[in-house]
């Protein structure tokens, strides 16, 4: 991984991520997945270990969400490897990933609307009681449970039956979160957890997101809010176009830096050169090419030009 | 994580209304379609004189009995998420298996009995697999199923044979056993009621109960309710949707059994037109159409709708042919409670 890479057409900077005791749970080399002929993502490295958050940060279709997609499970990487505790792995299903202690929380919650609330919370690892074949739900246990833990996150329901799909976007993520959480999750996937939150809401995840890391987990926050990403990453990624264009732990890069990277780095300073012909455009502002001075991975945008 | 995160609210704020009692109760699915059955009952008790007569009741329960059985684990099947054509043929595809194979080589009926559940089951499975690897529409794939079955059956039944109905099996080894097990009447209180009824009535609790109480129900609905969310928590929906689809193959042969041993003879063109009929008995038991909603106890009292209007009709002298219009207008009124219960339980 800290060889030329032929299939990023440059060379990859030496992963320069945050170096903690404890070893990598979760590791992409060099990792890719494919789509038939079109290449979601390609040449990608990350690495996340214990009680550190990971920010993956990129623009729509940068391949965020087929990077998630691999780590829990749902699809494989066709590229590269993929270890979890140094071994590799190909998960087949989610089941695989969560047997691993990977938990993601989807963009789109994955809970089923039309169910109660406590269902959702335990839905796929289900408490049972009693002997097969008379093996039952534990209803009253999983009902105090879920009330208890969602009381941890400061949501409080009048009633658990009521079905998740009456609840708010922002309750519903809280309970995706404190669901995975609860399930003793090692590495949780947090897939724009924020992007439909409002402010007060955003910050009750973000604490979570600190909360968990406190906890020992490895965070994978993927957003593409830089703001929420500086407040408690200690790692970050910015995927463009399917590959990794910066790739700097907290001690190598600003905000204002990742905000310009977020924004279109390079690219940006490009057109603002653009932008300046163009008459009544106040371009003073904007960052210059000069300004972005964290490790470049050489496969962006601006290794092609 | 013991302090509360400030922005929480830790009361209710008031902003999330309970939901009236009223709208509750109506929004259970079976409360509905017990009404529904209320008023259709009443309704044959004014018009039909005969109804009131208890051996009348047990005719009809009877009648609601053979439809209720498969009903039930169709009803499973659409709360999962599916629907199955091929259940009415797969009841007679049952009894032609069981009958021919136990006549033709003379075996013990309860060979034939055997190899039919097997017969149902991996028509079941196939069902099931070819909708889960394929992500075909449930109805093109069970079409497609109960064509062949359809075909099937009559070919076969000639081929062996030479005849339209299979040979009569009431003299062979095991038939009075099996007629016990499957086909047999109980006195109760001066009236013979159908061992069918009992067995209907078996299958809704425990149906209700797995349903409600286990994780292979949690497992239904949430398959039903959205395929790609049970998936990505560790919802093994492969497994579920194959063996919900197993289970209507399982229905299908207990009523095969049933027929094939209360007339001793199965004819090979029947059960064309029945799988609709449990359809409709789900759906106006108050399952939606669309999975994830529903129970197992509404489609018992929508197979007893259907088994009261059946029977009701004839025993108020009336045109039997009427029976079919009933079933559209009561499919309908179903349809539109469903509909308004779906907006009012996602209603914020």
């Amino acid at each position: 991984m800290k060889e030329k890479n032929p299939e990023t057409h440059g060379e990859i900077i030496p992963d320069s991520g945050p170096q903690g005791e404890d070893g990598v749970l979760v590791e992409l080399r060099n990792a890719g997945k494919s789509y038939g002929n079109i290449r979601a993502l390609h040449g990608v490295d990350l690495q996340v270990r214990p009680s550190q958050v990971t920010c993956v940060l990129g623009d729509n279709g940068a391949g965020k969400s087929t990077l998630i997609k691999i780590i829990s499970g749902l699809h494989q990487h066709t590229e590269g490897e993929f270890l979890v505790d140094g071994a590799p792995v190909r998960f087949s299903s989610p089941r695989d990933a969560l047997d691993k202690g990977i938990a993601t929380v989807y963009q789109d919650l994955a809970t089923v609307p039309l169910m109660p609330v406590w269902r959702n919370f335990f839905l796929g690892s289900e408490m049972t009681k009693g002997p097969w074949p008379v093996r039952r739900l534990d209803i009253e246990r999983m009902k105090r449970t879920a009330d208890h833990e969602l009381r941890e996150m400061g949501i409080v329901l009048n009633d658990l039956e009521q079905p998740i799909g009456t609840l708010s976007g922002g309750q519903r993520q809280c309970v995706a979160i404190a669901r995975a959480v609860y399930f003793g999750a090692r590495v949780l996937i947090l897939d724009e957890p924020t992007a439909a939150l409002g402010v007060k809401q955003s910050g009750v995840v973000l604490k979570y997101i600190a909360a968990a890391r406190d906890r020992g987990l490895g965070v994978i926050f993927i957003t593409h809010n830089p703001h929420h990403a500086y407040m408690v990453g200690d790692h970050f990624s910015v995927l463009r176009l399917g590959t990794m264009e910066l790739s700097a732990s907290r001690a190598q890069v600003s905000l204002e830096e990742l905000t310009n990277h977020m924004a279109g780095g390079a690219e940006l300073a490009a057109l603002k050169h653009e932008l300046s012909q163009v008459s009544g455009v106040d371009v003073k502002g904007l960052p210059e090419r000069e300004d972005l001075t964290a490790p470049l991975a050489a496969g962006g945008p601006e290794g092609k030009a | 994580m013991k302090t509360p995160p400030a922005s929480g609210p830790r009361q209710a704020d008031g902003r999330t209304g309970q939901r009236s009692l009223l709208v509750k109760i109506l929004a259970r699915p079976e409360v509905g379609v017990f009404l529904g059955a209320v008023a259709v009952y009443v309704f044959f008790l004014i018009a039909a004189p005969p109804v009131r007569d208890g051996s009348s009741m047990a005719n009809i329960l009877y009648q609601s009995s053979t439809l209720g059985i498969v009903t039930i684990p169709v009803a499973l099947l659409m709360i999962g998420g599916e629907f199955d054509l091929s259940a009415g043929v797969g009841v007679i595809t049952s009894a032609l298996t069981a009958s021919m194979l136990a006549y033709q080589l003379t075996l013990n009926v309860w060979v034939g009995v055997i190899a039919a559940l097997v017969v149902s089951l991996a028509i079941g499975f196939f069902n099931g697999w070819m909708v889960v690897k394929t992500g075909l529409p449930s109805f093109l794939v069970t079409l497609g199923t109960f064509l062949i079955l359809q075909g099937v059956n009559l070919a076969v039944t000639k081929l062996v044979t030479g005849n339209v109905a299979t040979d009569d099996i009431s003299d062979m080894d095991g038939f009075d056993q099996a007629r016990k097990v499957f086909a047999s009447s109980f006195d109760i209180g001066g009236v013979q009621v159908k061992i069918t009824v009992f067995w209907w009535l078996l299958f809704a609790i425990i149906a209700t109960w797995v349903l409600m109480r286990t994780k292979y129900g949690n497992w239904t609905f949430a398959v039903g309710g959205n395929q790609d969310s049970a998936r990505a928590v560790g919802v093994p929906v492969a497994f579920t949707k194959i063996s919900l689809f197993m289970l209507v193959g399982f229905g299908a042969w207990f009523v095969g059994m049933h027929q094939l041993f209360s007339f001793n003879t199965v004819q090979s063109g029947e059960g064309v037109g029945q799988e609709l009929i449990y359809i409709s008995g789900a759906v106006i038991g108050g399952c939606l159409l669309t999975g994830g909603f529903g129970t197992a106890i509404g489609p018992v009292f929508g197979a007893f709708m259907f088994g009261m209007v059946q029977q009701g009709i004839v025993y108020a002298g009336w045109n039997p042919d009427w029976f079919k219009a009933f079933l559209g207008v009561m499919l309908l009124g179903a349809v539109l409670i469903n509909l308004w219960v779906q907006r009012t339980m996602t209603r914020r």
